[in-house]
């Protein structure tokens, strides 16, 4: 009685393993297969060769005078300037508005050239930040899937706009 | 004057609950139900407080008193009425002073209940659902008050609840006006209905601890708390369908349902409830997984907290993370807490609540239920790894690497699947015993005719492996589902001399869990047709059109007619494309894209244009235009095949819960 018992306590733990196994195995191909690596442009060019054809997800200041759109193909071109990836460092150098400006006066500033087909956001003007989805080409040309744009907004100020003494 | 009393009454709530905490472990502890009474009174007056104080910031937003900055942030002149009246959970600070609200409701109606059967439970219900709202009620006083005044110091302008030394109270004329992506009316519901879900699991939570601490490891915690758990899934799932309708509607990128961290953190909790809602049914009839039962309740009550905390706290970025704040360490420590101290307890009395007897046949209906209840977790599992992958990553790599819906959908699809076959499968098995030859004998026929609608479909020309075997799986479940409908009914008919539907009537009547849950089995496989029909089969188009030329998709045709641009009531700048929509040549009706600028917070959103069949969506998005020509815009198509079954089985689910949930005469 007691080892039929046991026995079919095993094929139920054997089971269960198997479709823990079943699961891992999803985790770990579905991950390998659609993980996207944060990128900033400094970091992209040290690595351009390794990681041409991946997922990358970009992030940079646009340069305004670089854009350019034709709105029959909706082929947008544009450059952007390397900003820090890392919130910490934006904010200890002076917050988001502050770094991108600087991004994009810089000269000297690592560049990265964009090309990403439909509409050209609202948002994208001098000095926004493009957080960019895509791939590297071999032409050294960032080719760019998903397009995110944000402004330094005033929208989250904590302050009344419009006070008057009560 | 109205703000201070709405939050002294929070402040009386707040002790009252710390009051109802010390009597109900004081009665429990020395069996005096005099004060695990006294602890339920505490209770049951939380509720008309919280009331109160809900009240004094629903007359504040309705009345416009900007210098309380939770109105200032979240109402402005122009909204209308009922605007006004959802900003209530609008923004941080109301949505969890509503979210008490809803926890006092839901405790003081369970309280009401009659007690004599399981007095020994009452005192540690009230623990921890009043520990609970402790821990709520402690946020928005202490970090997320919406009741604070905006004050003019010297230095500057501060929030604060009382007034600082030599500090006049500011009023600004106008306040900067709700997000304007919350100013729809799939947001007046699909908020409350997602906290109403969260909110009521915590009811079975309670009676769970309470069974685990008085050591009763009958399934009576279950009984009380069935209906409970029926009604949080249902509220849950709505929640869930409707932000996925919002997000059609609103959005405008052409889907529902993004694998958004926020998104999935309200999924998590509903995936654990709804393997929850499976188990119990084998603690019921078989007296087995009462451990299982345990964690699974736990894990809910942790996720719910988790999904709070991750759409109140901003620490992910996310379209829902429109709230920024400091509670995250609070949350953080919350959840720790309780999920830590909840598991000891389960470890302690794990050999009490061990089966009462041995699963036998890997066939049977309790074990296949097992194996539905695994996968569930599965998804759990791959939908958190999803979550903090990138927190893992940067730790051990200090690389950030993120995980996007391809992932999810990869990992997912399957498991999905697989828990479709169970749908089929499982009604067939009998309980404590099946083999392959007694499920075979049951199966072939249904199994046959799932396989004759895949080879209808692809001889059709259909060649999608995914969207082939999801079919199948469809047919499977609804053949099998209908057939024990019909199967029974006609039973019944032939015994009782009723005819068929009255028979069908009768029996669901009877027995309405289980005809209640093949109801919702139907729903979910229609959920899967529209779902399988926008994630396969979606096309887009997009191009730049001058004024009446067109644009062709999927047999439609879209022709840009004119776009006007106006001020409306509510702050709004509206640019708004007439387009018709075609079908070949036949003319099918006009359709208004359009963008709504809001000026208070300069933002646009997007409305799409949308024509609706039982077979397909066209959708189509003003993306840009010409302001001063007038003469050309772009637009954005979408294609979206079979998605109407989506809602449609959203309908046919609420009808499942109703006849699952619906009070029987008996008891």
């Amino acid at each position: 009685m007691q080892s039929s018992a046991n026995f079919g306590r095993g094929k139920f733990i054997v089971g269960g393993l198997l479709i823990l196994a079943a699961v891992v195995y999803l985790i770990a191909s579905s991950t390998s297969a659609s993980a996207e690596y944060f990128l900033t442009v400094d970091e992209l060019h040290a690595k351009a060769s390794s990681v041409i054809g991946r997922n990358l997800r970009v992030s940079g200041a646009v340069i305004g005078d670089t854009i350019q759109y034709d709105p029959q193909t909706l082929n947008l071109t544009f450059e952007v300037a390397s900003i820090p990836g890392d919130n910490k460092a934006i904010e200890a150098a002076g917050g988001l508005a502050v770094v991108l400006h600087q991004a994009v006066i810089d000269p000297l500033r690592a560049r990265l050239k964009v090309i990403y087909n439909g509409p050209k956001p609202d948002l994208l003007r001098d000095e926004a930040q493009a957080i960019m989805t895509g791939q590297l080409g071999e032409d050294g040309i960032f080719y760019v899937d998903e397009l995110l744009l944000k402004c330094p907004t005033k929208y989250e100020e904590a302050l009344p706009a419009q006070a008057g003494g009560n | 004057m109205i703000a201070d009393f709405g939050f002294g009454v929070l402040v009386v709530t707040f002790i009252l609950s710390f009051f109802s905490i010390g009597a109900a472990l004081y009665g429990a502890l020395t069996k005096s139900y005099p004060w695990a009474e006294s602890a339920r009174r505490a209770m049951l007056l939380t509720f008309p407080l919280l009331t109160l104080s809900s009240l004094a910031l629903l007359y504040l937003l309705v009345g416009g008193h900007y210098e309380i900055q939770y109105v200032y942030s979240v109402t402005s002149n122009s909204m209308p009425l009922y605007l006004r009246i959802t900003a209530l959970w609008g923004g941080q600070a109301g949505s969890l002073l509503f979210w008490a609200w809803l926890l006092s409701a839901f405790t003081s109606a369970v309280t009401l209940r009659k007690w004599e059967r399981d007095r020994e439970f009452l005192p540690w219900v009230i623990l921890v659902s009043s520990v609970t709202l402790a821990f709520f009620l402690s946020l928005v006083i202490f970090f997320e008050n919406p009741f604070m005044s905006w004050w003019q110091t010297v230095s500057g302008e501060v929030a604060a609840m009382f007034r600082p030394a030599g500090a006049v109270l500011l009023t600004p004329r106008d306040g900067r006006g709700l997000n304007p992506l919350l100013r729809h009316p799939g947001m007046i519901v699909h908020p409350p209905l997602l906290y109403l879900g969260f909110v009521a699991y915590i009811i079975p939570f309670a009676f769970a601890i309470a069974a685990l601490i008085t050591g009763r490891t009958d399934d009576r915690w279950i009984r009380i708390t069935r209906r409970w758990t029926l009604w949080a899934w249902l509220f849950l799932s709505l929640g869930l369908v409707l932000g996925a309708r919002w997000a059609y509607d609103v959005l405008g990128w052409g889907g529902y349902w993004g694998w958004d961290p926020v998104e999935i953190a309200s999924l998590m909790p509903w995936l654990t409830g709804t393997a929850f809602l499976h188990s119990v049914i084998i603690q019921e009839k078989r007296g087995m997984l009462k451990q299982w039962n345990m964690l699974l309740i736990i894990l809910t009550y942790d996720l719910v907290l988790f999904g709070t905390f991750l759409t109140r706290s901003g620490v992910l970025s996310s379209v829902h993370s429109f709230a920024q704040s400091a509670i995250g360490p609070m949350f953080f420590a919350f959840i720790g807490l309780t999920f830590v101290s909840s598991v000891s307890l389960l470890i302690y009395r794990w050999n009490d609540f061990k089966a009462e007897v041995e699963m036998k046949s890997m066939l049977s209906r309790e074990a296949l239920f097992t194996l539905n209840n695994l996968i569930f977790i599965g998804v759990l599992i791959v939908c958190f790894w999803g979550v903090i992958f990138p927190l893992i990553s940067e730790l051990v790599t200090n690389q950030k690497v993120t995980v996007g819906p391809p992932f999810y959908e990869r990992a997912t699809a399957p498991l999905f699947g697989a828990l479709m076959l169970l749908m089929g499968v499982a009604p067939l098995s009998a309980w404590g015993h099946s083999t392959i030859k007694t499920l075979g004998r049951a199966l072939w026929k249904p199994a046959l005719l799932a396989a004759l609608v895949m080879a209808v479909i692809l001889a059709a020309g259909m060649r999608n492996a995914v969207a082939l075997i999801g079919f199948g799986l469809v047919a499977l479940v609804l053949i099998v589902t209908l057939y024990e409908f019909w199967r029974a009914a006609r039973a019944r008919s032939k015994t009782s001399a009723e005819n068929f539907f009255l028979a069908l009537w009768k029996l669901t009547g009877r027995n309405r869990r289980r005809y209640g849950g093949h109801i919702i089995h139907i729903s979910m496989v229609l959920m899967a047709i529209g779902i399988l029909g926008i994630e396969v089969f979606q096309t887009e188009t997009q191009g730049t059109l001058p004024q009446g030329s067109s644009l062709e998709l999927a047999g439609y045709t879209v022709k840009f007619d004119s776009v006007a641009q106006f001020d409306t009531a509510g702050g709004r700048n509206v640019t708004r494309a007439v387009v018709s929509v075609f079908k070949g040549d036949r003319y099918l009706g006009d359709l208004y894209p359009r963008r709504d600028y809001y000026y208070e917070s300069s933002q646009p959103m997007t409305i799409p244009g949308l024509y609706s069949t039982l077979a397909d969506d066209m959708y189509i998005i003003l993306v840009d235009w010409q302001p001063i020509s007038a003469s050309g815009a772009t637009f954005k198509v979408y294609h979206n095949p079979l998605v109407n079954w989506l809602w449609i089985g959203t309908f046919i689910f609420v009808f499942g819960i109703l006849v699952a949930a619906w009070p029987e005469k008996d008891s």
